[in-house]
């Protein structure tokens, strides 16, 4: 194989779509923990249902720009009831309660899907107004990874809006560093934290949806995922935005460029770059200390 | 006092986990009032205060407020009431401005349409405030995050104001500008639930006072004659 300077930018940029997905999982599972305290072990099993969400809606109306709008909103729906009717009585029980419970949610959820659509897995193809590749410069590159990295940019930045600019945001920003004041001040961190249940789901589901052209869907495809949002958010620190954002682009790059020198080793990659940052910075790139306690 | 009290405690009963803080109290407050609660460490003040914010994890007796039943409700409710409290601790948010934290204590109320009116007047209210608005809360000395969070708990322009120990790591100056700042919101009319370990001082201040030992309420007379009596202060507030 001829290493070039093209193919190693190519790579570069297959690494960052790639990221791109992996930030979208890594900042929903980031939220639901950092303001929750929530362990999310159905965050998988949330994108699996995404996917699933997509190869329904795409087969009633094979318009693949409705599954980009609804989607979210069917997964940040039933991730809200999750919230609503089962975390919520768990809160104040410790961390291990709502990890049990989600843990044993993304079992109940694979399964209905393996009972609803099967075992055997579906396809999932490229939009046609996003398929074949343009030039960037630096030889073709496909449409569709572009098409991932800006949306994943637009998504992040409505998100920041969100946070930095509007009455919510504040809330969501104070009730992730004292949640017990918010409530001597009138505001109901229920409503807030079933808001950030739910947008952290519907992250989650999109990232599913996007992930299908790509990787495939089946009901297994959550498990790997779990654990690379994971992986994510130890590396960029637990409960950091901005962690999640700069690990999940990291890993990706990581994986992306591993695959191009040794692809057997891509899926070891991560944890070796986890393993390194763990020693160096303990919380992670962005964590605070004591999150935990 | 013959009319309606603005707040009225009976039999109240509460618990930290297992732990039965109060044994059953009794406290009454009238509309533009200054009362304190004095006694030692450990006597119940801080839970006497909690138990009427609703953040206890079991409670039992009755608060009324304003004419509402407190006991079964949230203390977000509470607040929109005209309920608020300055915990002990201040808990000014780390990670937001001076400005930010203020909106904090308006963002949910129905006067949030008013922010910038509110802001400043508060501005004007505490002008060690208004020069540091955009100031990181966090790196203000302890005296200024007191002032703030005096300042976040007054923005919904409540009925009744309970300060758990504000005088409490402060220099001696700011809190002769605090305590002059109790006696200007009394007189404009705000009532105050105090507990301080300054009892000279608060006493000095307040209309009346209530002695808190081992959970119960021991003792309740007007501020001026306890001011006076040094054998009850000495039995009862001696650290």
């Amino acid at each position: 194989m001829e290493l070039s300077f093209s193919l190693l930018v190519q790579q570069l940029f297959i690494g960052l779509a790639l990221g791109s997905i992996y930030v979208l999982i890594g900042v929903g599972l980031s939220l639901i923990f950092g303001l929750l305290t929530v362990v999310n072990f159905a965050h998988g099993a949330f994108y699996m249902v995404g996917a699933y969400v997509a190869v329904y809606i795409f087969e009633k109306t094979g318009n693949f720009w409705a599954c980009l709008v609804l989607v979210p909103l069917a997964v940040g729906a039933l991730g809200l009831a999750t919230e609503r009717w089962l975390v919520r009585p768990l809160y104040g029980r410790g961390l291990d309660y709502p990890l049990l419970l989600t843990f044993g949610l993304a079992y109940v959820l694979v399964d209905s899907v393996r009972m609803i659509f099967g075992v055997q897995g579906e396809h999932f193809s490229t939009p046609e107004l996003l398929q074949g590749t343009v030039d960037m410069g630096f030889g073709p590159f496909p449409i569709y990874r572009i098409f991932l990295v800006g949306l994943c940019a637009t998504l992040l930045l409505a998100l920041w809006l969100f946070i930095e600019k509007t009455r919510l945001g504040l809330i969501v920003r104070a009730g992730s560093r004292d949640p017990l004041v918010l409530k001597v001040l009138g505001i109901d961190v229920d409503r807030v934290w079933l808001l950030i249940f739910g947008i952290g789901t519907a992250l989650a589901g999109l990232a599913g949806l996007l992930a299908a052209p790509l990787r495939g869907v089946n009901p297994e495809m959550g498990g790997p995922v779990l654990i690379e949002a994971f992986v994510i958010t130890v590396i960029g620190g637990m409960g950091s935005l901005v962690g999640a954002i700069v690990a999940g682009l990291l890993v990706g790059v990581v994986v992306a460029m591993t695959t191009l020198f040794q692809p057997e080793l891509a899926e070891l990659s991560i944890f070796a770059l986890m393993a390194l940052v763990l020693i160096v910075r303990p919380n992670g790139l962005f964590g605070r200390e004591g999150l935990m306690s | 006092m013959k009319s309606q009290a603005l707040l009225t405690v009976r039999k109240l009963e509460a618990w930290y986990g297992r732990s039965h803080i109060l044994q059953g109290i009794d406290l009454e407050i009238h509309a533009g009032e200054i009362v304190c609660i004095i006694g030692r460490n450990g006597a119940g003040k801080t839970t006497t205060m909690r138990s009427i914010m609703g953040l206890m994890d079991k409670a039992r007796g009755s608060v009324h407020f304003d004419g509402h039943s407190l006991l079964e409700m949230a203390p977000h409710r509470r607040y929109h009431l005209g309920l608020a409290y300055v915990f002990e601790e201040r808990r000014i948010v780390p990670g937001l401005t001076v400005l930010e934290n203020i909106r904090l204590g308006i963002i949910a109320s129905r006067h949030r349409e008013r922010e910038r009116h509110i802001i400043d007047e508060i501005a004007e209210t505490f002008p060690r405030l208004q020069e540091r608005l955009s100031q990181m809360a966090a790196t203000m000395s302890g005296g200024e995050q007191q002032m703030l969070a005096i300042a976040r708990a007054m923005a919904a322009d409540p009925k009744l104001i309970m300060l758990d120990e504000p005088s409490e790591g402060i220099m001696p100056v700011l809190v002769d500008e605090m305590f002059e700042l109790f006696t200007k919101l009394k007189k404009a009319g705000k009532t105050l639930l105090l507990v301080e370990q300054n009892v000279e001082l608060a006493l000095s201040i307040a209309d009346r006072a209530y002695i808190m030992d081992q959970g119960s309420m021991v003792h309740h007379a007007p501020a001026a004659e306890l001011l006076k009596d040094q054998a009850i202060q000495e039995r009862y507030c001696s650290v």
